[in-house]
């Protein structure tokens, strides 16, 4: 029979295919006692054998769908599992302690895991603990004889099925066969989320139970739009679906004639509508989407795809990338975020109780300036080759500003003064995400050439309420009036200075926002490439009048969100 | 015999990318090849024993083989620290 999941709509789009369960097997065991060491070598040699092979036909998919880059992590796994030593090591604990290879095999690895996590000044080291756990599961598996899920092998159209997916997860996954995937955990900001999107595949996440409810190669139709996922559907329901996803396929064919349109209300009003962007390959899907600019790119991406902090060259080259692949359009560089749920392995902070009220950010690098000054030298550098505009992020205090743009005010006179080339016209903004930023941007305005709302921070900020924390997800409402007037004072606060606010976080390209936004006098919306075109439509048939007359409304009469939502419904009928 | 003495002038000391390198350049010869560093020595075909010395920049390391192929041995890991920038 069929069964119905519901979750949260993660990126839009229908698909139906058969379910891969990308879910760890279990992998515990008993520890014995052995009279025969040589058949325990043997079996032993047998499973590093064949997850030799695995690997190596792993690294080779890897390779052809990903890349090498990708495929790297593969290479090191192949190497732990040649190495002498640790094989010797295992090998002669089986011979002197008569104990079977998993329990050998478990010891000497958590010997060697133990010991490179414990070199905490060296966050290489630490980061290889990993592979050696990876490897050592690979094995396992073996001894064990089940089966670990590889998903760069997979060779048909699959729907995944996971608890989560990790970075890792998804950088092994195939477009041309991974048609959408389901989690159990999660929410539209969560990297699953956004990764889905980014991929354009069709995902429900935060469905609870779907590792549990859904067997391996069950027929799973996800619905992208509303969040629901079906487990084994008659063929009325699959008819039914294929039908949903044609109508898709032909919405999104009207979006793609706006793709080169500009976007206008219906009374004329012009706003600019920018993407999203984490590494310089986005900018393609971003001009595909129509985008007007960039409107938040991403650097920390190029921090933490990386051994070691990026150069400032390799910086350089990423942000000349992007520049010129605007051709001419704004790209706003938000410079290093790294902190609260984004850690580098090679940077490590102290721990702390509170990491999104921590050091992070801006925060850091104002206090590791060689860090910041490096990057502000490629931006400056990179700057010829477009418009580019620099947004510090997590900014609370009028002096934090100041002290950041004076940094960059320093190392723009020293480039200048050795003769580089840098671009005169570079826009030095702002992220306004804490809520005490807010509160003063009539006196932010004065310093920053613009702002640009982080709508997740600055909402889990203003209702001190963590949007990783299922259980307090409910008040996660960006339509609450609170929030709306946060966003008119920093709108207002702009535009009395000459100035111009942006919006890059989620709530920028959702459909009830949009007209509030549109009314509140927002001049750039930033959003996931994929949402551009649909956003361009729906502001193409509002009146910017109303809408300010909807957003005045929203903002003094309002209550609740209820009560906002039904307003925007009424209006933009 | 045969036995070289190294001083790492890599940033990074040889952990990284440099260590693969190195195992991987050891590993082609059939030579007993060890590292000594600090008094402790590990087999250098063993990416987790050469990682495990946490071998940094300025140190200075004995590199000896011993075996048919001892001398191109050697001379195959001098030329790889040398192109790879990692050691003199």
């Amino acid at each position: 029979m069929t069964k119905m999941l519901k979750g949260i709509a993660a990126s839009d789009g229908i698909a139906a295919a058969k379910a891969y369960m990308l879910v760890q097997p279990d992998l515990s065991f008993s520890e014995t006692s052995i009279d025969d060491p040589e058949a325990e070598i043997k079996r032993l040699d047998d499973a590093v054998e064949a997850s030799k092979s695995e690997l190596e036909l792993i690294k080779q998919k890897a390779t052809e769908n990903l890349g090498e880059e990708e495929a790297k992590v593969f290479e090191a796994h192949l190497m732990i599992l040649a190495d002498p030593e640790l094989l010797g090591q295992i090998k002669d604990k089986i011979k002197n302690d008569k104990v079977n290879a998993e329990a050998a095999l478990k010891s000497v690895t958590d010997m060697f895991i133990e010991m490179f996590e414990a070199m905490t000044d060296n966050a290489y080291m630490q980061e290889r603990a990993g592979d050696i756990r990876d490897v050592t599961k690979r094995i396992m598996s073996h001894l064990l004889g089940v089966t670990l899920p590889n998903p760069a092998l997979i060779q048909e159209e699959v729907v995944i099925v996971a608890h989560d997916l990790t970075p890792s997860d998804t950088a092994q996954l195939d477009r041309n066969y991974v048609k959408g995937f389901i989690t159990d955990i999660g929410g539209r900001t969560s990297h699953s989320a956004i990764m889905s999107r980014t991929l354009e595949i069709p995902a429900v996440v935060g469905s609870g139970s779907a590792t549990t409810d859904i067997q391996e190669g069950e027929m799973v139709i996800i619905d992208g739009i509303n969040g629901d996922a079906l487990v084994d559907p008659t063929d009325a329901e699959l008819a039914d679906y294929k039908q949903k996803a044609a109508e898709f396929a032909a919405q999104k064919e009207e979006w793609a004639r706006l793709k080169d349109a500009k976007s206008v209300s219906a009374d004329g009003k012009e706003v600019l509508l920018g993407a999203n962007i984490g590494t310089p390959d986005d900018v393609l899907g971003a001009n595909d989407n129509g985008a007007e600019a960039v409107g938040l790119f991403r650097s920390e991406f190029l921090y933490m795809n990386s051994n070691e902090l990026p150069t400032e060259d390799e910086q350089y080259e990423a942000y000349k990338a992007a520049l010129e692949g605007m051709s001419g359009k704004q790209v706003v560089v938000r410079t290093m975020d790294i902190g609260g749920d984004k850690e580098l392995p090679y940077l490590p902070l102290p721990e702390e109780q509170n990491p999104f009220l921590g050091y992070r950010a801006i925060r850091i690098c104002l206090n590791r300036q060689d860090i910041f000054r490096t990057q502000l030298r490629a931006l400056l550098r990179a700057s010829k080759y477009g418009r580019l505009a620099i947004m510090f992020p997590m900014i609370a205090t009028v002096q934090e500003f100041k002290d950041a743009k004076a940094i960059f005010e320093e190392e723009k006179a020293n480039l200048v003064a050795s003769g580089v080339e840098v671009s005169d016209d570079i826009q030095v903004g702002m992220m306004m995400e804490i809520p005490a930023a807010a509160m003063i941007a009539d006196k932010l305005a004065k310093y920053a050439d613009f702002f640009s709302i982080g709508t997740n921070d600055l909402i889990q900020y203003s209702m001190a309420a963590d949007r990783g924390n299922e259980r307090v997800s409910y008040l996660y409402q960006p339509y609450n009036p609170s929030i709306l007037r946060l966003i008119k004072n920093i709108i207002d606060a702009s535009h009395k200075e000459g100035k111009w606010t942006g919006m890059c976080g989620e709530m920028a390209g959702d459909q009830i926002a949009v007209p509030l936004l549109l009314g509140l006098g927002l001049d750039e919306f930033s959003m996931s490439a994929t949402s551009i075109l649909k956003t361009r439509s729906l502001i193409k048939k509002l009146d910017s009048k109303e809408m300010k007359e909807l957003a005045d409304k929203a903002v003094s009469d309002c209550e609740t969100v209820d009560e906002v939502v039904s307003l925007v419904k009424e209006f933009t009928k | 015999m045969e036995k070289k003495d190294f001083h790492v002038i890599a940033e990074t000391g040889i952990h990284a990318r440099p260590a693969t390198l190195l195992v991987q350049a050891a590993s082609k010869f059939n030579s007993d090849i060890t590292l000594e560093y600090q008094g402790k020595s590990v087999n250098l075909k063993s990416i987790m024993g050469v990682m495990s010395l946490g071998v940094g920049q300025n140190a200075d390391i004995t590199i000896s083989a011993e075996g048919g192929d001892e001398a191109e041995a050697i001379a195959a890991i001098a030329d790889t620290m040398s192109k790879e920038g990692l050691a003199e």
